[in-house]
């Protein structure tokens, strides 16, 4: 089984984010990135599937600076096999990305390609989906659940209220959702085999696109609230407020 | 047809229009020019109910054998086939939008805005705001495709209530290009027919790890039950341990609410979860902890033991209820 993962660096959730002099792009600086939480369950997804197919190969796929190498050594580390950078400052236009993307595992003779459903950075959520149809792919997007057997996949996917059960054969490309699997965490072993992995660096053009940054803006201030009283007996005056102060009641 | 007609995909389930469906079409409204259009298109075996009273001018309806559930390549071979017509093309944000249109866009080689929470037009584009970072940021975006493809953030934009815009706007059925499925959608397991998404529900009320145990999120089931149109969410502590569904997490590596109400109970706030609630319109805490982060975003906050409070709230909107 051979399958691409792709990979994001983006900043940690928990960091607090800084709006750059610019005012469309972040302050970088001293920020901490990780690989996006979604990627993660690709990553654990197709070393697994290796696994338990018993052969074939994992690569993994980052577009970013050089800086994104670490984040795909993680991924070595963690047990993929080998991975591409693909050095571009990235685009904030997903099609764009969507297309480098196409263009390099096109002929990478994939039975899977893995994506995670969103970056917590730019939330764009659509990459995965383009690159399969880029591809001329099927796809299935956000998947918290997937058996994969005899050439065809069946996914689950939250939807509403509820969970989608679908099909398709293969090769597709998946959309992990958290739920999918628990990421491991890398080996000591892992993390000095990740080492003398291959990490193959290539410079792409990503294009312009036609979605442009006017601005970023931290979102306005909540006025300060007010504690209304301690304990239960503080919830007659809360309902009273609810209904007749911010009417939602 | 004119390039300023705006088209707005809705959204069904087993037959009926869903809520966010108003919400489209009231987005597409926004960015219709003086004198333009808002064509909304419908999937069905048939044209589903209600859906002449949307909102739109007309109502296009593809019917098809194989569109009584999610279809997605055959959903986006009839949008691409609409599409040149159109100056923007509006989706939601839901399960099914964020499937659809990123196969819509690629399919006509044009850029796709996620998760729209504001519309405007600045010298004939159309800009877009919408949280990044999880609500961390707020980005604005100009557009600079046609047709310009976007998603709407459900419960962030209100539907028109009485629309002098054809509140009775003819049916056309519009003809289904031939498709490849290559992607079959089976079934549908519905854990509660009756179970509310965090992300459209008018009210949410959140569980964390102060309820100290899993059962205990009967207290807020019970509270939601009182208040009905509630969604029972939770933080990413409390999934993560395992007490409750992903699909119910609240914050970054969850989903962003923007109900009219949200209840935090037994959640001290971290940074993440506020970037998911921070936008609802009301926000109330109870929290044992005075110092408890989730007070400095809470409209109304309750310090005390949430095994009192609670239940107490519970009982007085229940007597509340019964008396309106």
């Amino acid at each position: 089984m051979k399958i691409a993962v792709c990979l994001k660096r983006v900043p940690d959730t928990v960091a607090k984010i800084t709006i750059g002099a610019d005012r469309k792009s972040i302050d970088e600086s001293g920020l901490k990135f990780v690989p996006n939480p979604y990627d993660e369950f690709a990553i654990e997804e197709a070393i697994a599937l290796k696994e338990k197919a018993g052969s074939g190969e994992t690569v993994v796929y980052g577009i970013g600076t050089d800086a994104a190498q670490e984040t795909l050594r993680a991924a070595l580390a963690m047990g993929i096999d080998r991975a591409v950078l693909l050095k571009s400052p990235g685009s904030p236009d997903g099609l764009e990305i969507a297309r480098v993307l196409a263009a390099e595992v096109k002929e990478g003779g994939y039975d899977l390609i893995l994506c995670g459903k969103l970056a917590v950075d730019d939330y764009n959520h659509q990459v995965g989906v383009m690159l399969a149809e880029l591809l001329g792919l099927p796809c299935i997007s956000s998947v918290a659940h997937l058996t994969v057997a005899d050439g065809s996949v069946e996914a689950e996917r939250e939807i509403e209220g509820g969970v989608e059960v679908a099909t398709c054969r293969l090769p597709a490309v998946l959309t992990c959702e958290k739920g999918l699997n628990n990421p491991r965490l890398p080996s000591l072993k892992g993390i000095m085999a990740a080492k003398k992995k291959p990490l193959e660096t290539k410079a792409v053009p990503v294009g312009v696109g036609s979605i442009e940054v006017l601005s970023l803006d931290y979102p306005a201030e909540r006025k300060p609230g007010k504690v209304v009283g301690e304990g239960a007996d503080a919830v007659p005056e809360l309902l009273r407020l609810l209904r007749t102060e911010a009417r939602v009641l | 047809m004119p390039a300023n007609a705006i088209l707005a995909v809705l959204e069904t389930r087993d037959g009926a229009l869903r809520k966010v469906s108003h919400e489209v079409v009231a987005a597409a409204r926004q960015i219709s020019t003086a004198g333009g259009s808002v064509d909304a298109l419908a999937f069905g075996v048939s044209a589903p109910e209600g859906s002449n009273g949307v909102g739109a001018n007309r109502v296009l309806v593809a019917a098809h054998a194989e569109f009584g559930r999610y279809n997605p390549d055959g959903f986006a071979a009839t949008v691409a086939s609409l599409a040149g017509g159109y100056g923007a093309i509006v989706f939601a944000a839901t399960a099914t939008g964020r499937d659809l249109a990123p196969r819509v866009a690629a399919k006509l080689g044009v850029s796709l805005v996620t998760d729209v929470t504001g519309l405007a037009i600045d010298g004939g584009a159309i800009v877009a705001t919408r949280p990044v970072y999880a609500g961390k940021v707020i980005q604005k975006v100009k557009l600079k495709s046609v047709p310009a493809l976007l998603s709407i953030r459900p419960n962030t934009f209100e539907p028109e209530q009485s629309s002098a815009n054809a509140a009775n706007a003819p049916a056309e059925s519009v003809p289904v290009p031939s498709f490849e499925a290559r992607v079959k959608v089976t079934g549908i397991k519905a854990p509660d027919a009756a179970m509310l998404d965090v992300t459209e529900a008018p009210i949410v009320v959140s569980g964390g790890r102060g309820l100290k145990e899993p059962s205990n999120f009967k207290l807020l089931e019970d509270l939601a039950e009182a208040l009905g149109n509630t969604a029972v969410g939770a933080s990413r502590a409390v999934v993560d341990a395992g007490w409750r569904e992903h699909g119910a997490q609240v914050g970054q590596t969850g989903k962003t609410v923007s109900p009219g109400l949200y209840i935090a109970v037994g959640i001290s706030g971290a940074i993440q979860h506020l970037a998911g609630m921070r936008t609802a319109k009301t926000i109330v805490a109870i929290n044992r902890d005075k110092d408890a982060p989730i007070f400095k975003v809470a409209d109304y906050g309750i310090v005390g033991d949430l095994f009192e409070v609670v239940p107490r709230l519970t009982e007085e909107i229940r007597k509340m209820r019964s008396e309106q």
